[in-house]
């Protein structure tokens, strides 16, 4: 099977990578575990610390998506066990709907086997490749095959499987397959182990539930850490989001590589019925015009498995330039203002969150919404809430990243959020900022991109590419919260000034009245009135009820 | 008690009135004062400078409340000193202020400029800041000559009388408030004399006794007691005012100027403290050519030859008179200035025998 090529590597070298698979192709079945194994960094697993991580993240991503695919809320359990020096058992159990058993084996232990690739829907994973990456991590650094344990109802059998991949042939090893006791209705439950580096702080599996819990508020995360220690992120959204729905993937927005590998897989017999069927806004019409641009002998009536390497290409150039409608948008399901809201005031203490969710929009053929929300800071430190992260006055903003409510917490620096951040001109809007840089204030962005295909700049999935048309949706909602943000800092400041310039005259409210007592020989009643009716005229004057 | 200090009073608490009632009405008071910068004084040639009609509001706003409250403070000081027969100098009445929390003044300055604000009030209705109870600091010049000053014992409120011919060598020293003192004079004329050894020969040599005049020594530019002092003289015995002072820019052009039509900053006293009957006795640039001083003066230096400039080209004093114009072009042309002593250059006493008698022999040629 040819490896298809993703935004990750620029779309040259990617079509140059394809080219090499497509000739191969028929002579031996290129080893996809093999080349991972070589390739490992591709993946996020370039160190024991990043390792660690990314193993919890698949998981976690998984076991997410599944749930929400089985309409259920998620609870998520999450447990990493020392077993011994710089090895841990990575634990994620999820109460999704289980894992048919034949399915089981190709689902972990084979790369590039998923539901998520051809019909493209939002989706935590969009490769397949995650999970499987992740036992085949722990297989390569510890010899330990992963062990999965599932169930689908209380009237199945909950299933034990160890299992390894065959590197060299892609294919999974079931070790041991057999019935055991496990006290769950239904759901998952995966061990890896794994070398790896326990760690804290920004960059930490504690961080990454912390986040995850702030973008899926229905879901509920167990955690429990290497050092035996238990935090909990109850769900505070009882309603699930609703499921993405799937669509077919647009002509524009196809992979070459991609379009290769559905022509080889497809049922279809004919390339105009392979058009139409697995692409979204073509239908015979377009399908014929796109046939007929492609030429190089192609026929609507052509086997779509017939196709040689250059009609392939002339086909893939064909799809993207052809005149059809943009693909629908309504398959993507944002967080919500009102969540994000909710959500960054939960982890930040700030005096000031506002959120914007964009309408829909497209790039290359996939639909795409960004979502930004914004908090200013309260002034000073050691407010009630402790567990809210204070913003500091003189630091650069502090950003939270997400695709597909999953957090991004490596690469900050190429993903075009970051970009996007730092190329608004806050002075604008009357925030500090060096030219090039983060602005300068006690703020915190909160930045999410939802789309059918995030286009990750690498198979590791921690940064966005810039393509022009999220970063120009990034923008427009940046700006839109800036505003809102310069208006309330103006509103703060106006009254501040108000509260300052009352006070400043009240000061001087006593000295009047007991100069006008003297002067005008008042008793105290008097001086009492001249004070009484002064405090009403200055509190009318500030525009207040008195 | 009398009358301006009962005016003053009455002022003071109709002002406190009209405040109390903006209050009771609901309204955020404020006080008016005529406004004093440059830009509202005008000249008058009969009466010298004046204050126009340009108000200022110091009003209960947050940049105003404080010298709004201060100015209130200010008018109970002096309500406490009309009331009380009392006094302070500007650095007293800053000093007083230290007791009053929020409204103290952080310089005197700052006090000086609520006085001042007081004066302009007041100055509308004739009075001025002594009518308040705020005495000048500065000290005050000297008088001798066919006078008696009729003062009062401030202690027994008894009559105390003082003879200014009958004072030896010594001369009567003017107080810092003269509003209150009354005259008995049978002089012929007022001689405001600029130095204190001019001064003292001519008291020496009872210069006073035999051409029946008062002398009074300014030192320098003359004080507010000073010109107040010779003003009252002019007025209400119908004296006429020479003034002799050094020939120079600054003898003219400031310490006569001044004496005769106030100045352009102090313009709201104007009408109390200037002298406009005073005429120029000398020493005129003319004088060094008619007594023959030219090989007793000192060439003009930079700052003279600047403040002649800005007196003929700012000063509408000047431009009021040709005759004035005329002769500070002559001194720059001369390019010399000449002090009242150089006349001794023909003998010590040549100025009470030679050069006054000639002078005051035709005094419709002074200079106005």
């Amino acid at each position: 099977m040819p490896l298809p090529s993703t935004a990750a590597v620029s779309h040259r070298a990617a079509a140059r990578r394809v080219d090499a698979q497509m000739l191969a192709r028929g002579q031996r079945e290129i080893s996809v575990s093999e080349f991972f194994q070589k390739n490992r960094h591709l993946l996020g697993f370039d160190s024991p610390a990043r390792a660690l991580l990314t193993v919890v993240k698949e998981a976690v991503d998984n076991a997410l998506d599944a749930c929400e695919e089985a309409g259920v809320l998620p609870d998520i359990g999450v447990e990493i066990e020392p077993v011994g020096a710089d090895v841990f058992r990575v634990t994620v159990q999820d109460n999704g709907p289980g894992i048919v058993e034949r399915q089981v084996g190709r689902i972990f232990a084979k790369l590039l086997y998923g539901s998520k690739f051809h019909a493209l829907r939002q989706s935590r994973g969009q490769q397949g490749l995650g999970i499987s990456a992740a036992g085949m991590y722990g297989q390569l650094t510890t010899g330990e095959p992963m062990r999965v344990l599932t169930r689908t109802s209380r009237r199945a059998p909950a299933l034990e499987f160890l299992l390894s991949i065959d590197v060299a042939k892609n294919r999974p090893l079931v070790h041991r397959r057999s019935r055991v006791d496990w006290d769950v209705a239904h759901g998952t439950r995966v061990e890896i182990v794994l070398e790896g580096h326990h760690q804290h702080g920004q960059r930490s599996v504690a961080e990454y539930l912390r986040l995850t819990a702030l973008a899926n508020p229905h879901a509920t995360i167990r955690y429990e850490d290497a050092d035996g220690e238990h935090t909990t992120y109850p769900r505070t959204l009882r309603k699930r989001p609703p499921l993405p729905r799937r669509i077919a993937p647009h002509p524009h927005g196809v992979e070459l590589g991609t379009l290769a590998a559905m022509l080889a897989q497809t049922r279809r017999r004919t390339l105009s019925g392979f058009l139409s069927h697995e692409f979204s806004r073509i239908g015979h019409k377009s399908a014929a015009a796109i046939v007929a641009a492609a030429d190089r002998g192609l026929k609507g009536g052509t086997s779509p498995h017939a196709l040689s390497r250059e009609q392939t290409r002339a086909l893939h150039r064909a799809m993207s330039t052809a005149k059809v409608s943009a693909p629908p948008t309504d398959c993507i399901v944002p967080i919500g203002e009102a969540l994000l809201r909710r959500s960054l005031a939960a982890r930040v203490d700030a005096s000031f969150v506002t959120a914007v969710t964009r309408p829909p929009a497209v790039y290359r053929g996939n639909p795409f919404q960004v979502e930004v929300a914004l908090a200013w800071g309260r002034a000073t430190e050691g407010s009630p809430a402790a567990d809210r992260e204070h913003l500091a006055a003189d630091s650069p903003a502090r950003l939270f990243r997400f695709a597909n409510r999953v957090p991004l917490l490596f690469q900050p620096g190429s993903c075009v959020t970051t970009q996007a951040v730092v190329d608004t001109n806050w002075h604008h809007y009357g925030v500090q900022q060096t030219k090039g840089a983060l602005p300068i204030g006690p703020l915190a962005i909160l930045l999410h991109v939802a789309s059918v295909w995030v286009p990750f700049t690498s198979e590791a999935k921690e940064a966005i590419a810039a393509y022009p048309e999220i970063e120009h949706e990034l923008h427009l909602a940046l700006q839109e919260c800036a505003r809102r943000l310069q208006r309330h800092l103006g509103t703060v400041r106006q009254a501040h000034d108000r509260a300052v310039r009352r006070a400043r005259i009240e000061r001087f409210v006593p000295h009047v009245a007991a100069a006008l007592q003297e002067l005008l020989a008042l008793d105290e009643a008097g001086r009492a009135a001249i004070v009484a009716r002064l405090e009403t005229a200055l509190a009318a004057d500030e525009g207040e009820d008195p | 008690m009398n009358p301006e200090r009962t005016r003053a009073l009455a002022l003071i608490e109709q002002t406190a009135r009209e405040v109390a009632d903006a209050i009771a009405r609901g309204d955020l008071p404020e006080l008016r004062f005529p406004l004093r910068s440059l830009a509202n004084v005008r000249y008058e040639p009969g009466g010298g400078f004046a204050l126009g009609p340009a108000t200022k509001t110091r009003s209960l706003s947050a940049g105003g409340a404080r010298s709004f409250a201060q100015a209130l403070r200010m008018m109970t000081l002096s309500h406490q000193m009309l009331r009380d027969d009392d006094f302070a100098s500007k650095r007293e009445a800053y000093y007083v202020s230290k007791n009053w929390g929020d409204c103290r003044f952080e310089s005197q300055p700052e006090s000086d400029e609520i006085i001042d604000d007081l004066e302009a009030l007041v100055s509308r209705e004739g009075l001025v800041r002594e009518h308040l109870g705020f005495f000048p600091e500065e000290h005050a010049g000297s008088v001798v000559g066919m006078l008696t000053v009729v003062d009062t014992d401030p202690e027994t409120g008894e009559t105390v009388e003082v003879d200014c011919r009958a004072l030896g060598r010594g001369a009567y020293s003017i107080p810092r408030s003269v509003e209150h003192l009354s005259f008995r004079t049978d002089a012929k004329f007022v001689l405001a004399i600029e130095t204190g050894g001019m001064f003292q020969r001519l008291h020496s040599h009872r210069f006073w006794r035999s051409s029946e005049c008062v002398l009074v020594e300014m030192g320098g530019v003359p004080t507010r007691a000073v010109r107040r002092f010779v003003r009252r003289l002019a007025d209400e015995h119908a004296l006429p005012v020479y003034c002799f002072v050094d020939c120079d820019p600054y003898g003219i052009a400031n310490i006569y100027r001044t004496l005769k039509v106030g100045s352009g900053n102090a313009a709201h006293v104007s009408a109390a403290f200037s002298v406009p009957t005073a005429r120029f006795l000398g020493v005129t640039p003319q004088d060094i050519l008619d007594f023959g001083l030219q090989d007793a003066t000192h060439p003009l230096v930079d700052v003279d030859v600047k403040r002649a400039h800005d007196a003929l080209e700012h000063d509408p004093f000047f431009a009021a008179h040709p005759a004035w114009s005329a002769a500070l072009q002559q001194m720059l042309a001369m390019g010399v200035r000449a002090e009242q002593q150089a006349l001794a250059k023909w003998g010590l006493n040549f100025v009470l025998q030679e050069y006054l008698p000639r002078k005051l022999a035709a005094p419709e040629a002074f200079l106005p």
